[in-house]
């Protein structure tokens, strides 16, 4: 049977860019990565359980430049997952539909994660940590 | 209103037979991860120093050790229900499906295996 170009659901191209569609986007590209996090974070654990030296490598590791620019990104991608996937659980329960609503708790989401990550990564920074 | 018939709801069942345990699976794990991350979010930003001796301390402590290994087995399963749905929603070819959700499994069952058996390692002291 010859394939036929039937047109792909969901249109992506035709979808004005707007807070609804980004952060459902954002949402799952987050868990995506998270999914490589949890990759690091058992990394971390078997290193740690490997003994001092193991563990001073992973740390070493993590703590170079790629290193720290993932663990900042997989902080935020944590948060923000956290906090807009409680916006979904809302949504399953039926509420926070309106339109108001959805916008203003997919601001929250987003700004909450970005101050959260700010001030986790301050006190990572300012409470004399390695 | 509600789309599904009688005998779908009954039998708990959706179009594709078994579309509402998975549904049902990443909400009740979701749940519980909010509890989990945020215990295992904060318990590190708040540890005084995260070098070995503070951190393998920290999780010797049984009940730090338990919640360690839920966190794990939780994030694993939650993170395994959601990339299998990216797969089956992004990759169409039947032969690469097959192999990555395979493949995702597996990667899933070594990674959660390995990190639970090393928080286990540390909290019996071996």
């Amino acid at each position: 049977m010859p394939a036929r170009t039937r047109p792909l659901s969901p249109h992506l191209s035709v979808y004005r860019w707007q807070i609804g569609n980004s952060l459902s986007i954002l949402h799952r590209i987050t868990g995506a990565a998270l999914g490589l996090g949890l990759l690091a974070l058992s990394y971390w654990l078997v290193s740690l359980a490997g003994g001092e030296e193991s563990f001073r490598t992973a740390q070493r590791v993590l703590s170079s430049p790629v290193g720290t620019a993932c663990l900042i990104a997989w902080t935020f991608a944590f948060l923000f997952h956290l906090l807009n996937g409680v916006r979904h659980l809302f949504w399953d329960l039926g509420l926070g539909f309106e339109r108001t609503q959805r916008h203003l708790s997919g601001w929250l989401a987003v700004l909450g994660a970005l101050l959260l990550t700010a001030g986790a990564w301050a006190m990572l920074w300012h409470g004399g940590r390695p | 209103m509600s789309l599904r018939s009688p005998l779908g709801k009954v039998l708990g069942t959706g179009s594709a037979k078994k579309g509402t345990e998975h549904w049902w699976a990443q909400r009740l794990s979701a749940v519980a991860l909010i509890a989990l991350t945020l215990w295992f979010f904060f318990s590190l930003l708040l540890l005084p120093a995260l070098d070995y001796m503070t951190v393998r301390a920290w999780l010797s402590v049984p009940l730090t050790a338990f919640l360690a290994v839920l966190l794990i087995a939780v994030a694993a399963y939650h993170s395994y229900l959601g990339t299998d749905v990216i797969v089956e929603d992004y990759v169409h070819a039947a032969a690469p499906k097959l192999f990555l959700l395979l493949a995702l499994r597996f990667v899933y069952v070594l990674c959660a295996g390995a990190a639970i058996f090393s928080i286990l390692r540390i909290s019996f002291g071996s």
